[in-house]
């Protein structure tokens, strides 16, 4: 009977520790295989020139630009509106039917497929406001996909500030906004940032939200105004490994474009981490 | 809060000048309408889910005129370009959609809640440390990647182990979700095992289980309502994924026999043929049909997590 017992609690156990193993393995194999075979095409060129011949040569530089211009978007869109629906959730809001509503919005909002927010887009920016197939309808949409994960980490961060800083200012006399404006945003700036940063990193890899908004297989020139198509990176990626005339023989560039964005996605997944543990440290030293 | 500010209001009177109260009216006016502006901002999440739907709907419900709803539903036949009859079934979709998903939870679920259960009970405070962002860092991965590798480096293996031509099937596609699936399921479920109250495990061990039996019999029973939760909402990915599955999953529109054959997944339809399709024909229309379906089964999956959720707070109460 004992023996037994003690045979369960060994195989428990094992499980466990393969479980977390495996999934450390996952994400090393993933990393490795873009790095190894990624690394090799990456150089100045690859980085700072348009794509040749058919895209058979040359670089990505359209296709960083055009990520960079569209996040621009999306941030400036879904940023203000996100840290706004924070504030008004986390410090006016009381617990109303609307309130309850706004949340389960909210929550329902971060679960509607990114591929469902590319139909919206497809319908609302580029159909009915005639924005067409362009950088403003890929980022508009991309900033509506990225509002819930906005509103979340912002009131987050909100919650971490300790309920004496509002008490503090509003005993000197400050009205409500005052308060929040002097003692409660200024301490929840990091954190917002992090959760911004994270959710910019995600919205500049996907994919189904530009398929049809605005992203294009490949342009003659750069995008000169908003209402222009651009080239992505994560569109490129898939161009490059599935719809290509010959896929095989631009596998390394595909590789390349995979290990730029791997890169681009890390670094901001870092330097948000970065930002909050310093912030966490400086929180905790007050509180 | 409110009774605050009028006795506030009422000591200026008494004691200040009279343009200095104004200036405080002013504050207070400034203050009330800064307040409905933030409303304002919280309650577009209304309307954008509110739009999102509607815009699904008014153009989704045209599919009908042309198509019966036991057709869209119980067909298996879906060729909206066909010469001689459009069939819009999407019954094969709706098979292949699941097979994924229930395929990716079969390998996610058990590495997932082993995981959560590593962090959260037995990994030592440095591990746990570095074990956070790493689970972050895959939740991180963009899915265009993971489909990228499920066509150079999965795809390819499994067409090896099962001796096949193509490893672009449904096997393929389960395992490329359930990594997707994974860092929602880990993080999810490791925080509900951490919110196990700290009183359960101390009453546990001081009756003399050790620390296996109390994981298996205390902990894990008091996080399960949580555990489901994280399960829910990393199926709700799971389906709703594009990339990974329109890159590696082969996308032959047929009804599936096995997990070895070709998959064309619900929204691997919307990403193909979105892009090919002229605006205003039945072909268009019955693209938000299919959204509204993927809507539809998001929308669910999130309530199912939130009523196990509030059912999880009332007992802790």
């Amino acid at each position: 009977m004992k023996a037994t017992v003690k045979i369960k609690e060994t195989l428990g156990y094992a499980y466990i520790y393969s479980a977390a193993a495996i999934i450390f393995i996952i994400l090393f194999v993933i990393l490795f295989d873009i790095t190894v075979k990624g690394i090799s095409v990456i150089n100045w060129e690859f980085l700072f020139q348009s794509p040749r011949q058919g895209m058979t040569k040359g670089g990505i530089f359209p296709c960083i630009l055009g990520t960079f211009i569209v996040s621009i978007i999306t941030v400036v869109f879904s940023v203000p509106l996100g840290i706004f629906s924070a504030i008004y959730l986390n410090e006016y809001a009381r617990d109303t039917k609307i309130t309850r509503l706004i949340r389960i919005a909210i929550r329902n909002l971060s679960g509607v497929p990114s591929i469902v927010y590319g139909l919206f887009g497809v319908a609302l920016f580029v159909d009915i406001f005639n924005f067409g197939t362009s950088i403003l309808s890929a980022g508009l949409t991309l900033g509506l996909m990225t509002l819930p994960w906005t509103i979340t980490a912002s009131e987050e961060a909100l919650k971490t500030v300790p309920k004496s800083y509002r008490e503090g200012s509003l005993a000197l006399g400050a009205t409500k906004w005052q308060a929040i404006r002097t003692n409660v945003l200024p301490y929840a700036i990091p954190g917002i940032i992090t959760g911004t940063i994270l959710g910019l990193s995600r919205a500049a890899g996907e994919t189904a939200p530009i398929l049809f908004t605005g992203a294009a297989f490949s342009l003659p020139s750069m995008p000169s105004s908003l209402f222009d198509q651009f080239m992505a990176l994560p569109y490129h990626l898939y161009i490059m490994s599935t719809q290509h005339h010959d896929i095989e023989g631009v596998r390394p560039i595909a590789y390349g474009t995979a290990f730029v964005l791997i890169a681009l996605v890390l670094l901001m997944n870092l330097a948000a981490i970065r930002i909050r543990y310093k912030y966490r440290k400086k929180m905790k030293g007050r509180s | 809060m409110e009774n605050l500010e009028i006795t506030g209001s009422k000591i200026t009177s008494s004691r200040f000048s009279i343009s200095k109260m104004f200036k405080m009216r002013r504050g207070y006016i400034t203050d009330f309408l800064i307040e409905k502006f933030l409303f304002l901002n919280g309650a577009f999440a209304v309307f954008v889910l509110f739009g999102i739907f509607s815009v699904l709907f008014i153009n989704g419900v045209k599919t009908f005129d042309d198509v019966s709803l036991k057709e869209f539903l119980f067909s298996a036949y879906w060729n909206p370009t066909g010469f001689d009859r459009e069939s819009y079934g999407i019954l094969s979709m709706v098979v292949s959609t699941l097979m994924t998903t229930i395929g990716a939870m079969i390998i996610a679920v058990p590495l997932g809640i082993g995981c959560a259960v590593y962090l959260a009970e037995i990994a030592p405070q440095r591990i746990r440390d570095i074990g956070k962002p790493i689970v972050e860092i895959l939740a991180g991965i963009p899915s265009v990647v993971i489909g990228f590798l499920g066509i150079v480096l999965t795809g390819p293996i499994i067409a090896k182990l099962f001796h096949i031509n193509s490893g672009l099937n449904g096997l393929n596609g389960s395992v490329l979700l359930a990594v997707m699936a994974l860092p929602t399921i880990i993080s999810l479920s490791e925080d509900a095992i951490t919110a196990v109250p700290r009183e359960y495990k101390e009453a546990s061990m001081a009756l003399g289980a050790n620390h296996w039996i109390t994981i298996t019999r205390v902990i894990i029973p008091s996080a399960f309502s949580g555990i489901i939760a994280s399960i829910m909402l990393g199926m709700g990915r799971a389906v709703g994924e594009t990339m990974t599955v329109l890159m590696a999953t082969g996308n032959a529109p047929a009804m599936p026999h096995s997990f070895l054959e070709s998959v064309r997944t619900i929204t691997a339809t919307i990403a193909i043929e979105l892009g090919e399709v002229p605006y205003d024909t039945t072909h268009f229309y019955s693209l938000f049909a299919i959204g509204i379906v993927l809507f539809i089964f998001s929308f669910a999956v999130n309530l199912i997590a939130d009523i196990v959720l509030r059912k999880y707070q009332e007992v802790e109460r």
